[in-house]
């Protein structure tokens, strides 16, 4: 943990710094709120002082804390997701199990430290029982869509999201008591590339990507985002198990999931017509809009660590 | 004892916000009309006997305490705890759907309420709307609403997913993301008939379904 406050101590001073400078351009510049990138740069500000707040508040109630924070992170994605979804009468008592069992039991496997079980729960029982429990009221108008829909927002909202925290269930030799850090770096990683991403999109993309997805996303903005966040990456692998080249590959995995993530939550949104998945910053979208990238490289970042350092 | 009632009303109230937030997320969202206190008649589609509760969070809370819904009697007062929950939680004005037993006037009732400085809350497809129409035609009180008192705002409110978070016949509800979307009054006009007033205050309601206006 002796590492934690001095990084602790860094993040704080960059968001002051972030906030200082998004505080005075809405105030002088731009104080009718027109100006989008200072908007959007306000959205990251405020989202990163709640993570920072939240994750540190909860990470000194240690590996507990943890869970339960994710716990409820999850809650409100599922919830956000499974508004969307295709759905009807007959899927009540699916959705309420998946609520009131599937989405608790994974977090109590990860409080026990099941591996065997947590890392296929979702993907198996969950995958075969909830149409089980769906086709005990005979509707059978959209059936595989209702299921199918149901069974991804529990990958994402639960299973995916559920590897962050497990994250600190790794032994790895000679980093204990530091996993903490894993998280904090995962997150770092994919929630900068996302931010540079913008940024360099905003400022100088020309060349767009898949513009029927986003019309944002250009091949500079991909290129910004992953030099910028593999740099951090990389210069933080003091903070990881990992030498610095093998901080190099892993921080630009993580840009690719994240990339990646970001893109298949875009293209879901697109196809119910709405522009965010909640409302958990008015403007700015809800859970699942600010965390789509760091769910996605949840699961291969935590599969990384344990195969080449647990 | 009465003291007593109204403290127990009042956390019960809040306990049941609290608990619909958890289960709704519920925001408000005001599209030509400001959430300011004025004597205001809300009137919203039906999916569930929550709907008035959905409503009553949506609005600031010094808002609640004078926004009445209108409720059926007959449904409310069957059992012990579910009429504490209308009158003393909510402090409804209540309504006997059935013609045969009222003992009083329901318009006499509702703009006595108004009289006293309330604002109300109805719902005037008059019962739980099983689809598929997104509307069932509108029951004249409405319009007799806005015959009586024509310098109160009839304001449409549209509730969205609350259907899907507690189906008709079940008990437990499922968390899902819920919204109130409150519209620009509605009054009636010079000359204008009843036929022609409740045809355009359903569609100043149905306007306000997510979807209907970004279909592109």
């Amino acid at each position: 943990m002796n590492d934690l406050y001095p990084l602790l101590g860094g993040v704080i001073g960059i968001l002051v710094v972030m906030s200082l400078i998004v505080g005075i351009l809405r105030e002088w510049k731009f104080s009718d709120g027109s100006n989008d990138i200072v908007e959007t740069l306000n959205g990251y500000v405020v989202v990163w002082w709640g993570m920072v707040v939240v994750f540190w508040l909860a990470s000194l109630l240690g590996k507990t804390g943890v869970i339960l924070l994710f716990f409820a992170l999850s809650f409100a994605a599922l919830r956000e997701f499974l508004t969307l979804t295709t759905k009807n009468r007959a899927d009540h008592y699916a959705l309420l199990l998946a609520f009131v069992f599937m989405l608790p039991f994974q977090y109590y496997l990860l409080w026990i430290d099941w591996y065997g079980l947590y890392s296929i729960f979702i993907p198996v029982y969950a995958f075969l029982i909830l149409p089980v429990v769906s086709v005990m009221r005979g509707a059978t108008k959209n059936f595989l869509i209702r299921v199918a829909e149901t069974q991804w927002a529990l990958m994402i909202a639960v299973f995916c999201a559920s590897h962050v925290p497990a994250l600190l269930l790794l032994d790895i030799t000679g980093f204990e008591g530091r996993n903490v850090l894993l998280i904090v770096y995962l997150v770092a990683v994919v929630q900068i590339n996302d931010l540079m991403h913008y940024l360099f999109a905003k400022l100088v993309g020309r060349r767009k990507v898949m513009p029927q997805i986003e019309a944002s996303k250009t091949w500079e903005g991909v290129a910004g985002g992953f030099v910028c966040a593999t740099l951090i990456g990389t210069s933080l692998w003091w903070i990881t198990p990992f030498a610095p080249w093998q901080a190099f590959v892993v921080s630009l995995v993580l840009c690719m999931c994240g990339l990646g993530g970001h893109m298949v939550m875009t293209a879901i949104k697109r196809d119910r017509g709405v522009k965010d998945w909640g409302h958990l910053v008015p403007g700015h979208g809800g859970f699942v809009d600010r965390l789509d990238s760091v769910v996605f490289a949840a699961p291969i970042f935590f599969h990384i660590v344990r195969y080449f350092w647990a | 004892m009465n003291g007593l009632r109204r403290f127990a009303g009042f956390i019960v109230g809040n306990a049941i916000v609290l608990f619909a937030r958890f289960l709704t997320a519920v925001r408000g969202i005001w599209l030509g009309i400001e959430p300011v206190p004025h004597k205001r008649v809300y009137y919203s589609n039906q999916t569930s006997n929550a709907d008035f509760v959905l409503i009553w969070t949506a609005l600031p809370p010094r808002m609640r305490r004078q926004t009445r819904p209108v409720a059926a009697a007959d449904y409310w007062f069957k059992s012990k705890l579910r009429a504490f929950i209308i009158t003393d939680v909510f402090n409804a004005v209540p309504i006997d759907r059935r013609a045969d037993v009222h003992e009083d006037d329901p318009m006499a009732k509702m703009t006595a309420a108004l009289d006293e400085g309330s604002s109300l809350i109805i719902f005037p497809e008059g019962r739980r709307n099983e689809g598929p129409d997104a509307l069932l035609p509108f029951k004249t009180g409405l319009f007799h609403l806005a015959e009586a008192r024509p310098d109160v705002d009839l304001v449409p409110v549209w509730l969205e997913n609350l259907n899907s978070v507690m189906p008709r016949g079940e008990v437990i509800p499922i968390p899902l993301i819920c919204t109130v979307t409150f519209g620009a009054p509605v009054h009636l006009e010079q000359a204008e008939d009843k036929a022609a007033f409740l045809q355009r205050a359903s569609d100043a309601l149905l306007a306000l379904k997510p979807g209907q206006e970004d279909d592109a």
